[in-house]
């Protein structure tokens, strides 16, 4: 990936956003709103664990047939006006859409937030190409302006506290706010963005669905930043990944009513647009051409090799907000394109096992993500299965392997077991005063943290066997 | 279920060598629930340590060396979520592939329990005249709620203690971070985690700390020991057994 960090230096990065005492009231405020208020939503939702079996199933059914469904998005997206493009990788898409932007004689595009881009490189294909690029979701222009990459799929400036941003503002701003309000920051970046919207001679954006029986293209934000643009600008480019698809409106509604939900706790977002085809001869505006590039960018190798129930993922963001090691790390220290438990199985697919096996590993695998997941994910079941591919792969490090090695080899022999944990416990029990051990070698990563409570002087298996009963 | 089931007391690893009084504890609940009790002599582990490091081969060799210990029995009973899930709820899908083996693994997993759930919903025991004047909080452990839906069954049967009360744990259902082998791969996620952990079970501000996971109560009665905190730990079983009046995790001299 054109513009990621390093992958190995996964404990570096999280090691440094443990100590990052803003960063972890960033994480807190935002993530800690959205878990409060997503348990509100779901509590007053009327049999959400039916909803969530029926999305779950409805994505299934796209993700079996895709084929079928996108041939018939395409069909119906170009009766509208829409041209379609295919792009296999990240490279091609970004070719496709520098190609477009160039044919147009595009010197400045405003791009609406979309993950897909994010993940094909586009925001960096398109400085290379050396087109102006406006970011009208409020958290990308914060991002931006920073320089640097989203750390939450919904909320890409999360890391950042609002202190934080005011400063940011107040350096980069023409015009910046007086008063240290959140309402008359938003104004700054209103005033800021208006104008690159409005002259951008291109609008860039994702899709949150693909409807493959209108051919419509549907896009969700709370500051109807993608419908600004979307419609001036006279030429219109989606990029969308292929899983995105939905048979119809019916579904992408069932699907919007928990997306919404599971991201922000609301029970909508605040813009929800539908967008068929360039703008008719009846239509007051809207661009004058459309084009839709469908994505597949390793998508297609996923169903393949047993992670088709990714696929099911809406991009909600609710599996990051309700994850420990989330909370603890925040987004970037990831290193891919997509954070926390989704990204800890989408950012091996993406990137490469070797590179970030430290990611699927870097998970307590206790389950809360796919209790919240609205599609009902094996996200445990999937980091497990790349675990399993990292050991038969040899990318686990050798002390792992050999302490493995050593423990199964004993596990599979009882009295070996016996005799060589007996053995242990004494010399355990050496190291200690009292009932807990301070710090025992071989254990530093327990004991640095945390005392470990003195093993038994017997087994319970040599007690039991000498009679003992309580 | 016959009158008196003969059930096999699968103890797990940490219990038999970190703390056996769980696994005491466990035998007489279970006697007096009216169980007739045997502890396979042959039994280590559940294979866990494996499957969670990925190490799938070794995981289906234990798992189909359990399954040959423990299937003779009416009932397996193991005192910890995450052993008795991967018992259930894991063998059969490491085994899916062998043709051979997967029955046995599914016809173990039906009968395959975690003790409080079988205390509580199979044998509809409760404690008689057990008594332990104290606060309790209770943490939930992940694989025991998750993957079994343990929740109500602890909290019932201690519902039983007398002068025992529980006090509300904000975060209850939060991980504490212990994760099995990841506290040691990633020890200062884990550190952060268990911190949040530990100062929430201080701001309960109840006597003692009540779980069903000798993994998860190490992690966390070793964070509150090191951070100073009173709070004592137990595993609910030995509440439940009449024991809770004796040394706490970490009080054994």
């Amino acid at each position: 990936m054109s513009a990621h960090e390093p992958q190995a230096a996964f404990k570096t990065r999280a090691a440094a956003a443990l100590h990052d005492p803003i960063l972890k009231i960033a994480v807190e405020r935002t993530a800690g709103t959205a878990e409060a208020k997503r348990a509100v939503a779901v509590e007053a939702f009327p049999d959400f664990e039916a909803a969530r079996t029926r999305a779950a199933a409805i994505k299934d059914h796209v993700v079996a047939n895709l084929g079928h469904y996108l041939e018939q998005f395409e069909a119906n997206a170009v009766a509208a006006g829409a041209v379609v493009h295919w792009a296999r990788t990240s490279q091609e898409a970004c070719d496709i859409v520098i190609g477009l932007c160039r044919q147009a004689g595009a010197k400045s595009v405003a791009r609406s937030k979309s993950m897909l881009g994010e993940e094909i490189g586009l925001p960096h294909a398109l400085a290379e190409a050396g087109i102006a690029r406006v970011e009208t979701d409020l958290a990308e222009h914060i991002i931006q302006l920073s320089g640097e990459r989203p750390s939450h799929i919904i909320w890409p400036a999360m890391h950042k506290t609002r202190e934080q941003v005011s400063e940011l503002f107040r350096r980069s701003h023409r015009d910046p706010h007086a008063e240290e309000t959140i309402a008359a920051m938003a104004e700054s970046a209103r005033r800021h963005l208006r104008e690159g919207m409005l002259s951008a001679d291109v609008g860039i954006s994702g899709a949150n669905f693909l409807v493959a029986d209108s051919g419509a293209v549907c896009t969700v934000t709370n500051e109807g930043n993608a419908e600004l643009s979307l419609v001036p600008p006279r030429l219109q480019i989606v990029t969308a990944g292929i899983e995105k698809i939905v048979p119809s409106m019916g579904h992408a509604v069932h699907l919007l009513r928990l997306l919404a939900r599971s991201a922000t706790g609301a029970a909508l977002t605040q813009y929800t647009t539908f967008y068929t085809g360039p703008k008719r001869e009846s239509d007051r505006d809207g661009p004058e051409e459309m084009h839709i590039v469908l994505v597949d960018n390793g998508r297609t190798a996923m169903r393949e090799e047993g992670l088709a129930e990714m696929l099911r993922c809406i991009r909600c963001g609710a599996c990051m907000n309700h994850c420990v090691v989330f909370r603890q790390i925040g987004g970037h220290a990831y290193g891919g394109t997509y954070p926390g438990p989704m990204g800890a199985v989408l950012t091996p697919a993406i990137d490469g096992l070797a590179k970030t096996r430290d990611l699927p590993n870097a998970c307590t695998l206790n389950g809360k993500c796919q209790e919240v997941c609205p599609v009902n994910i094996p996200l445990p079941t999937l980091l497990r299965g790349w675990r399993e591919k990292s050991w038969r792969e040899g990318l686990e490090p050798k002390a792992t392997r050999a302490g493995i090695d050593l423990w199964a080899w004993f596990a599979q022999r009882p009295k070996l077991y016996r005799a060589a944990t007996a053995t242990a416990l004494k010399s355990l029990r050496a190291m200690g005063r009292g009932g807990w051990l301070r710090k025992v070698p071989m254990a530093g990563g327990w004991t640095r943290y945390r005392d470990l409570p003195k093993p038994a002087a017997e087994s319970f298996m040599a007690q039991y066997r000498k009679g003992r009963r309580r | 279920m016959a009158d008196q089931p003969r059930i096999a007391l699968f103890v797990t690893c940490l219990v038999d060598l970190i703390r056996p009084r769980i696994g005491f504890a466990a035998l007489a609940t279970l006697e007096a629930a009216g169980c007739d009790v045997v502890v396979p002599e042959a039994q280590t582990c559940c294979g866990q340590p494996a499957l969670n490091s990925g190490d799938r081969k070794t995981a289906e060799k234990m798992a189909r060396r359990n399954i040959a210990l423990l299937e003779g029995y009416d009932a397996v009973v193991v005192p910890s979520g995450s052993c008795a899930a991967t018992m259930r709820v894991h063998y059969p899908e490491i085994l899916e592939h062998d043709a051979k083996w997967l029955p046995r693994a599914r016809a173990l997993a039906a009968k395959t329990y975690e003790i409080l759930a079988y205390l509580d919903e199979v044998r509809g025991w409760r404690p008689d005249d057990v008594a332990l004047p104290a606060t309790a909080t209770y943490h939930d452990s992940c694989s025991g709620l998750r993957e079994l839906g343990i929740k109500r069954q602890p909290r019932r049967l201690l519902g039983a203690v007398e002068g025992l009360s529980l006090k509300p744990l904000a975060g209850e259902e939060t991980c504490c971070g212990f994760g099995g082998t990841f506290c040691v791969k990633y020890p200062a996620i884990s550190n952060a985690i268990v911190g949040e952990k530990a100062a929430a079970i201080d701001a309960a501000q109840a006597d003692l700390l009540l779980s069903g996971d000798l993994g998860c109560l190490m992690n966390m009665a070793g964070k509150l020991h090191r951070e100073g905190s009173a709070v004592r730990a137990f595993h609910t079983v030995e509440v439940l057994a009449g024991m809770g009046d004796g040394p706490a995790i970490g009080e054994d001299a």
